[in-house]
């Protein structure tokens, strides 16, 4: 659990995802934004869309809203 | 196939260009899949075990060569059969003690599957630790170079720098590099398929049009070449 504490609140880079999506952005676009590495956005993209936080937009994601 | 000893046998183990072995794996950097460096360049590697000295040594040494691998866009990632408790516990050790941060992740792989992939595990060595293999995957996924070095003996980080190096040329201007090379070195120009083409490597016209061209014999050509 790289983005999401045991408790469910977001880690430092998971909120550093969330917050770079506030615009659909694609992995490598998140990448450049938050300086994070190209294998940790992927990684964290995955764990943020299965707890249903980010979602994707074909090519994007997106931070998911109500 | 495992058996009773817990040693593995019968495994297709990874060969030069075929596709890496898959694996999604437990590291300290989150859950981590084969696929999220495509496009890049990784360096697995495998260490026997946490909270030893050679591998220690080996970490503050890939963490000194990891600013050098990131400018040639590739990736390193560490493996062992320890828990991630584990690692987190010696790479936080590790920074207290010697002020060298890891800044690679690290895979815990407790039920060797990722180590069984890979043959990371040599019984002949140990059963129940990995030895120091190296694998250098290419930005499609496929193994380029692999390297093994037993328990006892640390590796060259530097060599593993050189090698990233050496594999980009030949990817980037189709030739190969010859012993010890470095970047800024000639490179060699690929052995002629036909006599035609032998023939053709020893007249003057040829060598005028090769930069940097020099000549020991019609199999032995080097050019220079811009750097990639």
């Amino acid at each position: 659990m790289a983005c999401l504490n045991a408790d469910g609140t977001l880690s430092p880079s998971g909120r550093a995802l969330v917050a770079a999506l506030a615009a659909p952005s694609t992995p490598e676009e998140v990448a450049r934004t938050t300086g994070l590495a190209l294998y940790r956005v992927r990684s964290g993209l995955r764990e943020l869309v299965a707890a249903g936080l980010v979602a994707i937009d074909g090519d994007r994601y997106r931070a998911a809203g109500p | 196939m495992e058996t009773t000893d817990g040693t593995t046998t019968g495994a297709r183990l990874p060969r030069l260009n075929e596709p890496a072995p898959d694996f999604e794996a437990t590291t300290t950097h989150g859950v981590i899949r084969l696929a999220d460096y495509a496009g890049g360049w990784l360096v697995l590697f495998s260490h026997p075990a946490d909270f030893t000295p050679v591998c220690t040594t080996e970490f503050m040494a890939f963490a000194a060569i990891y600013p050098e691998l990131q400018r040639r866009h590739t990736e390193l990632l560490g493996l062992s059969i320890d828990s991630v408790s584990a690692h987190i516990a010696w790479v936080r050790n590790i920074e207290e003690k010697t002020g060298v941060a890891i800044p690679f992740p690290v895979i815990a792989d407790l039920d060797r599957a990722v180590a069984t992939a890979y043959g990371m595990v040599m019984p002949g060595e140990s059963t129940t630790e990995t030895s120091r293999c190296v694998f250098v995957i290419d930005p499609i996924g496929r193994v380029r170079a692999m390297i093994y070095y037993p328990l006892t003996t640390g590796r060259n980080t530097e060599e593993i720098v050189r090698l990233i190096d050496a594999l980009q040329m030949s990817d980037a201007r189709q030739v190969s590099t010859p012993a010890n090379w470095r970047p800024g070195d000639k490179v060699l120009i690929p052995t002629p398929p036909t006599v035609e083409t032998a023939a053709e490597r020893m007249t003057e016209e040829f060598a005028s049009r090769t930069e940097g061209f020099e000549r020991v014999d019609w199999y032995l050509c080097t050019k220079s070449v811009e750097a990639v």
